[in-house]
C-alpha cells in the first residue's frame, strides 16, 4: 500500500526546537529588555554620560543622532540643553522603582485583604466589598489628587499611593478564587487534617491561584507606569528637578513639533517595557502551571 | 466491656433554611440527620448505605467533627468529640482520617505526591523531616505506590493511583478509624476492586476500623461487618450484611436490594420500583418517613414514627410491620 506512509515513530524534536518551545524568541527578547531596564536602573549613575540636571545652554534642543545631531548628545537635548539620554536613564530608574514597589504593595495588600474577606465572610467580607466598590467607582486620579493636595508630595508617599491604585483588583480576584478553592476538595482535605488557616492559604490556596495573580500583576505593572506617567504629566507626580518617564513626556509635549526626540525616547521606553512585561507574564502563567508542562 | 472505638448517640443535624423571598418566606428546618445511633468497635467496618440526600455524608462530617451536631454526640474511644479547630480535636483527629470520593479533587495539583503524603505529619508535628520522609515512603509502599511516584504530580498518575495517594495520606498518621465517603464510586470497576481489596488487606494488617459510606450494596457487602441503611436522615435497618441482604426486613431495604443488577437469569427477583422521589427533607411526612412510597403502608404508618426495634435474629429495624413483613422478601 503506497498510501500507508504515515510514520508511527514519534517525531524527534531537535534540541534546538525544544529549547525554543520552552523559551519562545519573543519571550527571550522581552526578558532581555526587562533585564536591560533593570540593569539601567541599577547602574544609572555609571551609565549616564552627564548629570541629569546639567545644563548645556549652547546646545539647547540639539537633535538626536538619528535626526541629524551630533554624538555629544546621542538622544539630543531638551529646551534647557539637558542631555536626554542621561535624563532617560535616571527616569527609567525612577519609574521602575515606583512601578515595582507600587505593584508589590498593591499585590500584597490586595491579596491579604482578599484572604481575610474569604476567610471571615459575613461582616468582614461586606466591609471589604464596600471598600472595593468605593475604590473601583471612584476615579483614582481624584483620590490621588486629594491625597497629594492634603498631604503634600514626597516620593515615598507617591509610591504608597501607587500601591493603593489597584489593590482592589487583587482583593477581588483573591476573594473569589479563595471562596471557590475553599469549596473544592484540596482545601477542605487539608483543613480536615487539622491544618491551620495560614498553612491552607499560604501553602495550598495561594500557589493554586498565583497564576491569576501574577498575570494580574503583569497587567497592573504597566498600568502603574502609565499612571505615574499620567500624574507626572499633570505635574502631580514626580516633581522637577527629579525626572521620570511620564514627567519627561509631559514636559516634552510642548516641543513635540520642534523637538520630538524629547518625548519619543521616554514614550518608546514606556511602550516597550509594558509590552515586555505583558509578554513575560503570559509566558510565566504557562510556566507556573505544572499541569501544562 | 471495652469502650467501642466510635459511638454515635442520637446524632442529629438540622439546618435552618429559608423558603421564599426574604420578608415573606418562612424558615424551615431541614433534618439532614435525625437521631442516628451506632457503635463501631476497633478493627471492624460499618457500611452506611442509602440513596443520595439521605444524610450519609452529613453523618460522616458529624463523625469527623467537621460540622457540629444539633443534638447528640460522637464519642471516640469514650471521649466526646470536641468542637473542630480546638487543640483536643486536632489531637483526636490524628486517629480518625478521611478518604474522599474524588481523589483528584482532594489532592492539590500543584504539590508533588510525596509532599502531600508527608503533610499530615508536618501538620501534627511528628518526627524530623528525614523521619517524615521515611514514613511517607513506607506508607506509599503499603498502599502499592512506587518510590518514583514520590516527586510526581497528581495529574500524572491514574485514578487508582490517586486514590492510593489519598489513602496513604490518611494512613500516614496511623489512624484507628478511616471514614470512607464513597471512596470508589469515582473509579473504574476494575480499579474499584483493587481499592476495595487494598482496604480489606489494610484492615487485616493494621486493625483499622472503617465507616464505609456507599450506595453500592455489593461493595458494602464485601467490606462490611455490619450494614446500616439510611433513609431521610434515619437508620431504617441495621444488621449483619449477609442476613440483611438476603432477607431484608424493611420495605425500603427490600427495594434497594431488588435494584441490584444481577447477571443471572434464573434467580429473577421481583423488582420493587419505588414511586416518586424521596420526600422533601424540609417537610417530612408524618409518622414513618417512608410511608409515602411504601407498598405495605397501613394507617398506623401515617401517624406513628416507628422506632428502631431489635428483631429475633439480632438485627434492628424501624418498621411497624417488620415481623410480618420479612418473609415476604424471600418470596
Amino acid at each position: 500500500m503506497a498510501t500507508a506512509a504515515v510514520s508511527l515513530a514519534p517525531v524527534q524534536k531537535t534540541a534546538h526546537a525544544r529549547f525554543f518551545e520552552a523559551w519562545p524568541p519573543l519571550t527571550i527578547a522581552a526578558l532581555a529588555w526587562i533585564a536591560g531596564m533593570v540593569a539601567t536602573a541599577l547602574a544609572a549613575d555609571v551609565l549616564a554620560p552627564y548629570p541629569f540636571t546639567a545644563l548645556d545652554l549652547k546646545a539647547r534642543l540639539a537633535p538626536a543622532v538619528l535626526l541629524g545631531g551630533s554624538w555629544a548628545h546621542p538622544f539630543g537635548t531638551d529646551e534647557l540643553g539637558r542631555d536626554v539620554l542621561s535624563r532617560l536613564i535616571m527616569s527609567i530608574r525612577m519609574s521602575l522603582l515606583i512601578a515595582f514597589f507600587g505593584t508589590m504593595i498593591a499585590a500584597v495588600l490586595g491579596t491579604t485583604i482578599g484572604f481575610v474577606a474569604a476567610h471571615f465572610r459575613r461582616v468582614v467580607e461586606a466591609v471589604v466589598l464596600m471598600l472595593i466598590d468605593f475604590q473601583a467607582s471612584m476615579p483614582f486620579l481624584i483620590i490621588a489628587l486629594s491625597v497629594l493636595a492634603f498631604m503634600g508630595n514626597s516620593l515615598s508617599l507617591f509610591v504608597v499611593l501607587m500601591g493603593f491604585h489597584s489593590w482592589e483588583r487583587y482583593a477581588r480576584i483573591t476573594r473569589g478564587l479563595t471562596i471557590s478553592a475553599n469549596e473544592q476538595g484540596y482545601a477542605s482535605a487539608v483543613r480536615q487534617l487539622g491544618a491551620s488557616s495560614l498553612r491552607i492559604y499560604g501553602l495550598h490556596v495561594l500557589p493554586n491561584i498565583a497564576s491569576t495573580l501574577i498575570v494580574s500583576m503583569t497587567l497592573t505593572f504597566p498600568e502603574t507606569i502609565l499612571l505615574e506617567s499620567g500624574l507626572s504629566f499633570l505635574g502631580l507626580g514626580v516633581q522637577p528637578p527629579l525626572t521620570s518617564l511620564g514627567n519627561m513626556v509631559g514636559y516634552g509635549r510642548e516641543y513635540l513639533t520642534r523637538a520630538p526626540w524629547i518625548m519619543l525616547a521616554p514614550s518608546a521606553v514606556i511602550v516597550l517595557t509594558t509590552l515586555s512585561i505583558s509578554i513575560v507574564g503570559d509566558w510565566l502563567r504557562d510556566r507556573l502551571d505544572p499541569t501544562l508542562r | 466491656m471495652t469502650t467501642p472505638l466510635l459511638q454515635a448517640a442520637e446524632l442529629t443535624r438540622h439546618y435552618s433554611v429559608r423558603s421564599g423571598a426574604w420578608p415573606f418566606g418562612r424558615t424551615a428546618t431541614l433534618r439532614a440527620v435525625d437521631g442516628v445511633s451506632f457503635t463501631l468497635p476497633a478493627g471492624r467496618t460499618l457500611g452506611l448505605v442509602g440513596e443520595s440526600g439521605c444524610g450519609k455524608s452529613t453523618t460522616a462530617k458529624l463523625v469527623l467533627g467537621l460540622v457540629p451536631p444539633t443534638r447528640g454526640e460522637v464519642r471516640v474511644m469514650g471521649e466526646t468529640l470536641p468542637p473542630a479547630g480546638t487543640a483536643r480535636w486536632r489531637a483526636l483527629r490524628r486517629s480518625i482520617q478521611m478518604v474522599f470520593q474524588d481523589p483528584l479533587g482532594a489532592l492539590d495539583r500543584r504539590v508533588p505526591v510525596g509532599d502531600q503524603i508527608t503533610e499530615p505529619l508536618i501538620i501534627h508535628r511528628i518526627g524530623t523531616p528525614a523521619q517524615r520522609r521515611d514514613k511517607a515512603v513506607a506508607t506509599m509502599a503499603a498502599v502499592g505506590l512506587k518510590l518514583d511516584h514520590f516527586d510526581r504530580y497528581p495529574h500524572e498518575l491514574s485514578g487508582g493511583q490517586r486514590q492510593r495517594i489519598v489513602l496513604a495520606r490518611a494512613l500516614v498518621l496511623e489512624p484507628k478509624l478511616i471514614v470512607c465517603d464513597e471512596p470508589i464510586s469515582a473509579l473504574d470497576v476494575s480499579i474499584q476492586a483493587q481499592v476495595v481489596n487494598l482496604l480489606v488487606d489494610l484492615q487485616a494488617q493494621l486493625g483499622i476500623a472503617y465507616l464505609f459510606i456507599s450506595h453500592d450494596l455489593r461493595m458494602i457487602r464485601q467490606v462490611s461487618h455490619e450494614v446500616a441503611v439510611m433513609y431521610l436522615g434515619r437508620i431504617v435497618e441495621q444488621g449483619e450484611p449477609d442476613s440483611l441482604l438476603a432477607q431484608p426486613a424493611h420495605p425500603y431495604t427490600q427495594a434497594l436490594i431488588s435494584a441490584i443488577p444481577t447477571a443471572s437469569t434464573r434467580t429473577r427477583r421481583g423488582r420493587i420500583i419505588l414511586k416518586g422521589d424521596p420526600p422533601n427533607p424540609i417537610d417530612l411526612p408524618s409518622g414513618c418517613a417512608f410511608h409515602t412510597r411504601c407498598a405495605f403502608a397501613v394507617a398506623r404508618c401515617r401517624t406513628e414514627t416507628p422506632a428502631l426495634r431489635v428483631m429475633a435474629d439480632g438485627r434492628r429495624v424501624a418498621c411497624h410491620l417488620a415481623d410480618t413483613n420479612s418473609p415476604r422478601a424471600v418470596a
